[in-house]
């Protein structure tokens, strides 16, 4: 059953000529795949990852989240699709400096209305889940980087939604611990997650399970290894 | 297939721990604004409270003075000379049924100095003035020192002072006897006045007997005033008898004031400046408020990625909206609280030197902090609809 679809995408913004970023994307991704999204910068991926994770909508052409179309969203039901149904990881971590990484981690429900201790306990459960359950009491300026994006990981997949969404993960780290990292994503993979990893790097896209390639707007490849 | 979306939903305890965050990561900067309302705020306070003391302090000395004196004077004739009363006045008023006391005072031509070898022309504005020995009792003068005037040292070279007029004079104490030069021979002073609120006139007097004034000057004893205490409830009343009483042909001319008048208005006369310096208050506030909107602009572009992060967690336009519009109230209040605690202590320190009660009324505490809170909100609002404008998608990806 498909998490994800796309049909005939487009996404122009105003100018002129205006900019077709998108140029007709179809693409539909299943519960429980590891994708990537790979093409060169220019090529359309962060609009995709803007369009995919509901922070931002089509001009024309259907995205179905978790089965729901968010072109004919409100803003509230586009913030609560983000919310529930999408997991974050950004290259940058944006993780909050003043707060522990545990109390990163439980942000990530807050705005489901969660009380704040169970939003702790669930929070050490998914620290524990990316190897950190010995760290939560830290701040982010105490932890290593790639000790940060697994705490940011973490934030992600606290909420369990249907789609973790990976901006350029390793893009920040050095080539050992985004290695590190891209093994943790293939963990939660193998337990079940759903997880898109939006990349300019081939050779971490040639390490995942499916790869689909973007260029000029438009899907050029998509390729599925056994 | 398509269910509808369950709503982004933020409890209130943590909309407020998520707006205080930014406050307790940045706390010089949280100090430093909220520095503009509490000033503007212990302005208002201390105005208010400064005020208040001194109002409560001159109506409970008014209280203690008792509003129930009257002055009788004998006013101008209608051609513009100084009138007299007719020598019978007094009596005439003690007469009155609800008058419960009368003293006359009358002006005596002759001067008062320190020695005969000091100028005829410096007086020190010290007048000299006949009286009985009632005006203690009728005035509620106390002494600082020595006695006043009785049956007996009225008739003799001898001279109450004013406080005002001892002052002048250099003579602080009865030690060793002292001596003024009056008119032209010496006077034994053998007592000082406290201060009298409700008759500066006699303040600055040389009082004595009006046997002695007749002795030495010649003085004509119609009285230039009649001191009158009558019963608080009909005081009305003989307000309107004393001039027929006291000067029954040309009643007209009599003039009757109460001198407690004058200071019930001295109270009210604060009322200008207290709202003049109110609204000096209030532009302290005004500005404070703009010092809170500028940071908060300023904090809203610091933390475009925070609230990208937030809106892709599921916060919606409203959540961001409020959070920071809480941040700029909760700064506010901050101030505000600050600023009541310090214009108390103002108003404290001022009341304690001046040796007033501390009045600080309550609704002006409240009203502080009320006007601190909307200050806050009202300033919160542009930065806040500022943050809620930001696309996500251009606040989670850092130019």
């Amino acid at each position: 059953m498909p998490v994800l679809e796309l049909e005939d995408v487009v996404k122009e913004y105003p100018g002129s000529p205006p900019v077709r970023a998108l140029d007709g994307v179809s693409l539909s991704i299943d519960a429980g795949e590891l994708v990537a999204l790979v093409g060169p910068s220019g090529s359309g991926k962060s609009t995709l990852l803007n369009v995919v994770g509901a922070l931002d909508q089509p001009t024309s052409g259907t995205v179905r989240v978790d089965g729901r179309d968010v072109g004919v969203l409100s803003d509230a039901a586009l913030s609560a699709v983000r919310g529930r149904s999408i997991g974050f990881v950004f290259q940058h971590f944006h993780l909050l400096d003043g707060q522990t990484a545990l109390d990163n981690v439980a942000t990530g429900l807050l705005y489901r209305g969660i009380p704040a201790g169970e939003r702790r306990e669930r929070a050490a459960a998914a620290l524990d889940r990316v190897g950190l359950g010995h760290r939560t009491e830290h701040r982010p300026r105490a932890l290593s980087g790639g000790e940060r994006q697994r705490v940011a990981i973490a934030r992600a997949i606290v909420g369990e939604p249907a789609i973790v969404l990976a901006d350029e993960p390793t893009g920040n780290l050095d080539t050992r611990t985004g290695a590190e990292v891209l093994d943790r994503l293939q963990q939660l993979h193998d337990e079940g997650a759903t997880i898109i990893v939006i990349t300019h790097d081939p050779g971490i896209a040639g390490r995942l399970p499916r790869c689909v390639s973007i260029r000029d707007g438009r899907v050029t490849d998509d390729e599925r290894r056994p | 297939m398509t269910a509808a979306v369950e709503p982004s939903r933020l409890r209130t305890r943590d909309a407020l721990a998520t707006s205080t965050l930014g406050l307790r990561g940045k706390r010089g900067r949280t100090l430093l604004t909220a520095v503009g309302i509490a000033i503007g705020i212990a302005a208002m306070v201390s105005v208010v409270g400064i005020s208040a003391s001194s109002r409560a302090d001159l109506l409970a000395e008014l209280d203690a003075l008792g509003t129930n004196l009257l002055q009788v004077t004998p006013g101008q004739s209608r051609f513009g000379d100084e009138s007299t009363l007719p020598t019978t006045a007094p009596a005439m008023v003690r007469r009155v049924g609800p008058v419960t006391a009368a003293a006359s005072t009358t002006s005596v031509a002759a001067t008062v100095r320190r020695t005969d070898h000091i100028p005829l022309a410096e007086t020190g504005g010290i007048s000299v003035v006949a009286t009985e020995p009632d005006l203690a009792g009728v005035l509620h003068a106390t002494l600082a020192e020595g006695r006043f005037l009785d049956d007996a040292t009225a008739d003799y070279p001898t001279v109450v002072l004013g406080s005002v007029a001892a002052e002048r004079l250099g003579i602080t104490s009865l030690g060793g006897s002292p001596q003024v030069w009056l008119g032209e021979r010496w006077f034994t002073v053998i007592g000082i006045l406290d201060s009298l609120p409700l008759a500066p006139d006699i303040d600055r007097s040389a009082l004595i007997g009006y046997a002695a004034a007749a002795e030495h000057f010649g003085t004509d004893p119609s009285a230039s005033a009649v001191w009158v205490r009558a019963d608080d409830d009909q005081i009305a009343s003989v307000r309107e008898v004393l001039p027929t009483t006291a000067n029954p042909e040309n009643p007209d001319e009599v003039e009757v004031t109460r001198p407690s008048d004058a200071l019930e208005a001295e109270a009210k006369a604060d009322d200008a400046l207290t709202a003049l310096l109110l609204g000096l208050g209030g532009v302290a506030l005004l500005v404070g408020g703009i010092g809170i909107a500028n940071v908060m602009v300023i904090s809203v572009l610091e933390r475009r990625t925070e609230i990208g992060l937030r809106r892709a967690l599921g916060a919606t336009r409203r959540h961001v909206r409020a959070q920071f519009v809480v941040e700029a109230v909760v700064l506010a209040a901050l101030g505000g609280i600050a600023g009541i605690l310090l214009g108390t202590a103002v108003t404290a320190g001022y009341a304690a030197n001046r040796g007033w009660s501390l009045a600080v009324p309550v609704p002006a505490l409240a009203g502080g902090v009320a006007v601190a809170l909307v200050v806050g909100a009202v300033a919160g609002l542009y930065p806040a609809s500022r943050a809620a404008r930001l696309a996500p998608a251009e606040a989670v990806r850092p130019a």
